[in-house]
């Protein structure tokens, strides 16, 4: 019986034991390891053991680097340009798919998940076309709806160069970027929904109220435990914006750095320009922002809420 | 819900279905312009108007891409590394939930909490390191610096010790125990038998994530030869002289298999991706 509990006693150990181990390997050492190296310096060429303590200098150059404010501004942008209509256009989909559809509930639920499944790549690649300048489907649309008598005032005249212009850039990535998850977030969204119990709509019905007011008074405040969430998911997803931005600018942040976000420039300055040290101090300077961004949004739905 | 519940419910109504269908239109012509697009001659894709329909071109096209890079070396690095990281990732994770789900031990609280903590931090902090622990262990252009380092996730673990605390009873693992099975016996004999749906979503999820992973491989693998799929593709495009043709045609192989996984089971992928969601 002892050698039974014994057994019992390190069974747990041995089964977490990779999981564990994995961790320490590849996630606590690298981020330990990361804060370490935000202090050092060394020739790329010489390797590790040319290593030195420079105390705060990679710090202090990274806060100096124009480039370093030009992506975080970047990716702010279009953190607030991708991430907020996701979740505005989520929660009344969501609603429509939850409350009105129906049969068809899980073909639409389908449907507006299917980009957040499908390889960035891909999806790069295919926008890079929908917006290449001289003939890209988007391009031909605008030309051919530029024929109609009132939106000709409105619609460019010329081809946009989508991608080539610092001005239209950033937009552009939003837009990929909002195509990709706002179906994630609709379906946290309409899981949300469903755990809403039904008499709370069924008393609003018995009082008169229906459609828009249910939505209003009965739904809405009902997702706000959600919304925090999907917000919060945003907020750190969209701070770390890197794949979309890297494929569509050709890894470069297309002209004037328009679309480098400061994941991309982390990535350029350590594997292009081999400055580990100062790769690892923007690292840790778009953490500092991430979390305090984070706590920011805490707040914001705790006084909000009351 | 009842049936009244859903007799009471109010339809659609027009600007209500516009939405809708407006939206999911959105979101599947971009799909739709790239299968056609696939198919087509690069000339042919930026005719004024664009084609809307299927043409002939979608094997001249691969060949094409066939020309660029080692297409079936980069595929069938992408199906290796996504098959071992799924198995690797449904035996640890299966593995830590049970010990999770099953068991009380003294640093049950602190390790479920360092799991979920895990969720939490952002993968580019490690990012430099990791790459430097790759060159250390002479791991730059080997497979298992991409299935390795994130086959015991968080969010894994986290669907197990769900799955197995609610549907295998103590009482069945206590029985075995009676019965004389060893420990790891009832891991391997009554609770791995027990976890197909489990595994199922898991490993749909684990081989998706694989299968479109860009960031590790863009830095672990160094030589065309060992480029995953979406790697590779990515290195066909240029600024100037871009074959759209054979890009849309490699989107396609990259996305079709995608879309075979998600016809049969949207349903259990949208619900596991967004489990630890709806729990919290």
């Amino acid at each position: 019986m002892s050698q039974r509990l014994t057994a019992q006693a390190w069974a747990p150990y041995v089964l977490v034991a990779p999981f564990v181990i994995l961790f320490l390997v590849f996630g606590l050492f690298p981020i330990g390891f990361s804060f370490v190296l935000m202090f050092q310096s060394w020739d790329p060429v010489q390797g590790v053991s040319s290593m030195k303590y420079v105390g705060l200098e990679n710090l202090s150059f990274a806060l100096e680097d124009p480039l370093v404010w030009v992506s975080l501004q970047n990716t702010l942008w279009l953190a607030v340009a991708s991430g907020l209509p996701q979740h505005l256009v989520a929660i009344p989909l969501a609603y429509l798919i939850n409350e009105r559809l129906g049969p068809w509930r899980n073909a639409a639920m389908g449907v507006y998940f299917l980009p957040y499944i499908t390889s960035t790549v891909a999806i790069a690649i295919m926008f890079g076309s929908l917006f290449s300048t001289d003939y890209g489907a988007v391009n031909a649309m605008l030309q051919s709806m530029a024929q109609w008598p009132v939106l000709s005032t409105l619609l460019p005249a010329g081809n946009v160069d989508w991608m080539g212009q610092p001005g239209t850039i950033k937009p552009v990535v939003a837009l990929v970027v909002f195509w990709r998850y706002v179906g994630f977030n609709t379906i946290l969204y309409v899981a949300a929904m469903q755990s809403i119990p039904r008499d709370l709509y069924e008393a609003a019905r018995l009082d008169g109220a229906s459609g828009w007011r249910v939505f209003w008074h009965i739904t809405l405040p009902q997702l706000k435990p959600m919304m925090y969430f999907g917000v919060t998911l945003s907020v750190i997803g969209g701070l770390q914006l890197f794949e979309e931005p890297f494929i569509l600018t050709g890894g470069k942040g297309g002209i004037e750095y328009a679309g480098m976000t400061t994941a991309m420039y982390m990535y350029r300055t350590a594997f292009e320009f081999g400055d580990f040290g100062l790769a690892s101090a923007i690292s840790w300077l778009l953490f500092a922002v991430i979390l305090v961004l984070t706590l920011v949004t805490n707040r914001a739905f705790r006084v909000k809420g009351g | 819900m009842t049936q009244q519940a859903s007799e009471n419910k109010a339809t659609l109504g027009p600007v209500g279905w516009l939405f809708l269908v407006l939206g999911g239109l959105a979101m599947l012509a971009p799909f739709y312009a790239m299968f056609v697009f696939s198919t087509h001659e690069r000339s042919d894709i930026f005719r004024v108007p664009p084609p809307l329909w299927f043409g002939e071109h979608f094997l001249d096209n691969i060949a094409i891409l066939m020309n660029r890079i080692p297409f079936w070396i980069n595929l069938g690095w992408s199906l290796y590394v996504g098959v071992i990281s799924t198995a690797l990732t449904l035996l640890f994770c299966s593995m830590a939930g049970f010990a999770f789900a099953a068991y009380e031990f003294r640093l049950k609280k602190p390790l479920f909490g360092l799991v979920m903590a895990t969720m939490l931090i952002p993968s580019f902090l490690g990012m430099i390191p990791s790459f430097m622990i790759m060159d250390l262990l002479a791991w730059i252009d080997q497979p298992r610096a991409l299935y390795l380092p994130a086959a015991a996730p968080a969010m894994g673990i986290f669907l197990m010790r769900q799955y197995i605390e609610s549907a295998i009873p103590r009482e069945l693992l206590e029985a075995a125990r009676m019965d004389g099975c060893s420990e790891l016996g009832i891991y391997g004999r009554i609770v791995v038998p027990l976890l197909g749906p489990a595994f199922g979503t898991l490993g749909l999820i684990t081989f998706i994530a694989s299968w479109n992973n860009f960031i590790g491989p863009l830095i672990v693998m160094r030589s065309v030869e060992m480029y995953t799929f979406p790697l590779a593709l990515r290195s066909v495009q240029s600024p100037v002289d871009t074959q759209w043709g054979a890009l849309m045609a490699g989107s396609v192989v990259a996305v079709l298999p995608l879309l075979v996984i998600f016809i049969f089971s949207s349903r259990r992928l949208i619900a596991g991706l967004t489990a630890g969601a709806v729990k919290s």
